[in-house]
């Protein structure tokens, strides 16, 4: 299962590869532009046909397991739950075509109402709330603070455990009654009844585990920092520009490629949030449903209720509007991502 | 403040700056302010941890008691309980037999893959290349229910070969990718070599490409030991049967049954659940920090 972290490792990751056509120097010896690479292919092909037709079939050796796994437990399944959602499907008995039944049936059912609101709060609050956190910290620490590596390794931890049953568990009675925060309030006199168990507070515990666990996203903000050259900030400087136009007219711009695919990935992945929603929420998004993500509520109604067409169409609609938000990333990238740094 | 420490440090660096003078502050002073705010920052993450570790070692009745981290009365009793009376000995084989499994797979699958992607020309490189690119954003759980009707028609629910076999089948797109950008960071000169002398492209692969990608073969294998052994929704899918349980999975059935009453034992297993990912992290954070900034970025 993805996870925050890793969407995040995968950001920097990413942006290197978009990054890559326009870095390559000339004498580079990958051919990694469109151009080029076809025109190696291509020379090669007239030159010495049979040769490259053996490292063509060679190259499709090495990649067989995952092509193989691409059709297999990708694109093909994919396909097939295009067509359970039109279906009416219980696993015992031959899916039932019933066209847009199942749709027509979400629209009008009020849990699955409360799981997109849910969701859709959840990816508002915690994605934005990261990201300003992170980048605060990483400009915090950027400067030349000695110790840095420790603090870096330590505020690092605990996003390799946020994802885990363990520390849903922990929050649990860190945000309970008893529990440690209100532990803490007592001490200022202040007496607060349990945050998971009120409905109007339940969701905000998930949202601070998510940013509890914000020291990945710090991470790739911190080496991205090191990427703007310092003489931008020396000749704002000189112009006598102030610590916030520095920010807006170098920082920012400079790392808006890690800010972009930060936003994209995090908020993939803030979406398909499941163990600490379900481990928190009992199994079922309690209470009164404030914590029924829309990954719970596919669980309950795909396993607990065994009813595929109607989980697969649940499916299809999250996978269209993650698309839809990605492709509004992409397009709206070229008005704010900045490339320009890295030559 | 951040403003503060910011020009504090730039004017360090860069003395001219000091005539513009609207600021004086003491350099130490500032940066040993820094350094409270940010103990004070990991202490507020880090207590929970350093909290429960220490409940899990109070007996029973008095784990939970108030917020202090109280060293009287300290016992295993909870351990034994989760580790022989709770199956959780057998729940941490299984969980630790699965992850050794998809590692296995997943190195296998990934680096063949990212060796193609980075060293090799075939036809429709690009095209794969960009549905490698979307498969990383690809939500996993569009694919969970039709991977579960196949695994059933299949009769392999209750099994872990659901749970292994897509990692045979390189299905984490990410670390694919992240072999292939560590492959393509790698001399070429270095395989050339070897092709005068007469290697073919898997002797070259075995021999020269995979060794000198040992990092990101760790890389990869830690993050995907830290996935596997967090993973709770694929062992909640497939698995059925106790016997073959997993840890996140024994935590959530012990949390559903007993409630409350057991959260002695449930906070020692959870401790211990925590101790391998730890570990990873105190051995390997170097790679795993280092994988994260640099293969992206330099």
């Amino acid at each position: 299962m993805s996870t925050v972290r890793q969407a995040n490792r995968a950001a920097s990751i990413v942006t290197r590869a978009v990054k890559a056509p326009r870095s390559t120097p000339v004498g580079d010896s990958q051919p990694q532009t469109g151009t080029r690479a076809r025109r190696t292919v291509r020379i090669r092909r007239g030159s010495g046909g049979n040769r490259t037709g053996r490292r063509q079939n060679i190259a499709y050796l090495f990649l067989a397991p995952w092509l193989l796994g691409l059709l297999g437990v990708m694109i093909g399944p994919m396909l097939y739950s295009l067509y359970l959602s039109f279906t009416d499907y219980d696993l015992l008995s031959s899916p039932h075509w019933i066209g847009l039944q199942n749709f027509t049936n979400l629209i009008h059912d009020p849990q699955y109402i409360q799981s997109v609101k849910v969701t859709s709060l959840f990816v508002v609050v915690s994605v934005p709330l990261v990201l300003v956190v992170s980048l605060a910290l990483a400009l915090f620490l950027n400067r030349g603070l000695r110790l840095l590596r420790v603090y870096r390794t330590l505020f690092y931890l605990p996003s390799l455990l946020g994802t885990s049953v363990a520390i849903a568990v922990l929050w649990l009675k860190v945000f309970g009654q008893p529990g440690l925060l209100n532990d803490t309030l007592a001490l200022f006199g202040i007496s607060h009844g349990s945050w998971i168990g009120n409905p109007a507070t339940a969701l905000y515990t998930v949202v601070v585990l998510n940013l509890w666990a914000f020291g990945a996203t710090m991470i790739i903000f911190l080496a991205g920092l090191r990427q703007v050259p310092r003489e931008y900030y020396e000749a704002a400087q000189i112009d006598g520009a102030g610590w916030w136009n520095r920010l807006w007219h170098i920082t920012l711009p400079g790392i808006s490629p890690l800010i972009f695919f930060n936003l994209l990935l995090d908020t993939v992945a803030a979406f398909q949030t499941f163990t600490s929603a379900y481990v928190i929420g009992g199994g079922n998004g309690q209470p009164a449903g404030s914590l029924l993500f829309y990954s719970v509520y596919l669980y309950i109604q795909g396993f607990t209720n065994l009813k595929m067409g109607y989980a697969s169409a649940m499916a299809w609609i999250m996978f269209l509007a993650l698309a839809a938000f990605a492709a509004l990333c992409f397009l709206s990238a070229r008005f704010w991502v900045h490339y320009g740094s890295e030559r | 403040m951040t403003g503060r420490a910011d020009a504090a440090i730039t004017a360090r660096r860069r003395p001219f700056i000091l005539f513009r003078g609207h600021r004086p502050t003491n350099p130490a002073l500032q940066s040993a302010l820094r350094h409270i705010v940010v103990i004070c920052l990991l202490i507020a993450i880090l207590y929970p941890i350093v909290w429960m570790i220490v409940a899990s070692f109070r007996p029973g009745e008095e784990a939970l008691n108030g917020l202090g981290l109280s060293f009287s009365h300290l016992t295993i009793s909870n351990y034994r309980q989760g580790l022989n009376g709770m199956n959780f000995s057998r729940f941490f084989l299984n969980s630790l037999f699965l992850a050794v499994v998809e590692i296995i797979g997943t190195l296998f699958s990934c680096t063949l893959a990212a060796y193609a992607f980075a060293r090799l020309d075939f036809r429709f490189r690009r095209v794969l290349f960009a549905i490698l690119i979307g498969a990383l954003l690809l939500p996993s759980q569009v694919l969970i229910v039709p991977q579960y009707v196949i695994f059933h028609h299949l009769n392999l629910v209750g099994t872990y070969l659901p749970l292994i076999l897509p990692h045979f089948l390189g299905i984490d797109a990410f670390f694919i990718f992240l072999n292939t950008q560590f492959i393509r960071g790698l001399p070429r000169e270095l395989d050339d070599a070897a092709r005068i002398d007469g290697c073919g492209e898997i002797k070259i692969f075995l021999r020269v490409v995979l060794p000198l990608s040992l990092p990101a073969v760790a890389t990869t294998a830690m993050f995907m030991f830290i996935n596997s052994w967090n993973d709770l929704l694929g062992p909640l899918l497939y698995l059925s049967n106790t016997s073959l349980f997993t840890v996140p999975q024994g935590l959530t059935t012990l949390l559903d049954t007993t409630g409350q009453s057991s959260f002695g034992a449930l906070f020692a297993m959870s401790t211990l659940s925590l101790i391998p990912v730890a570990a990873f992290f105190f051995t390997g954070q170097k790679l795993l920090v280092d994988g994260i900034a640099m293969t992206g970025l330099k």
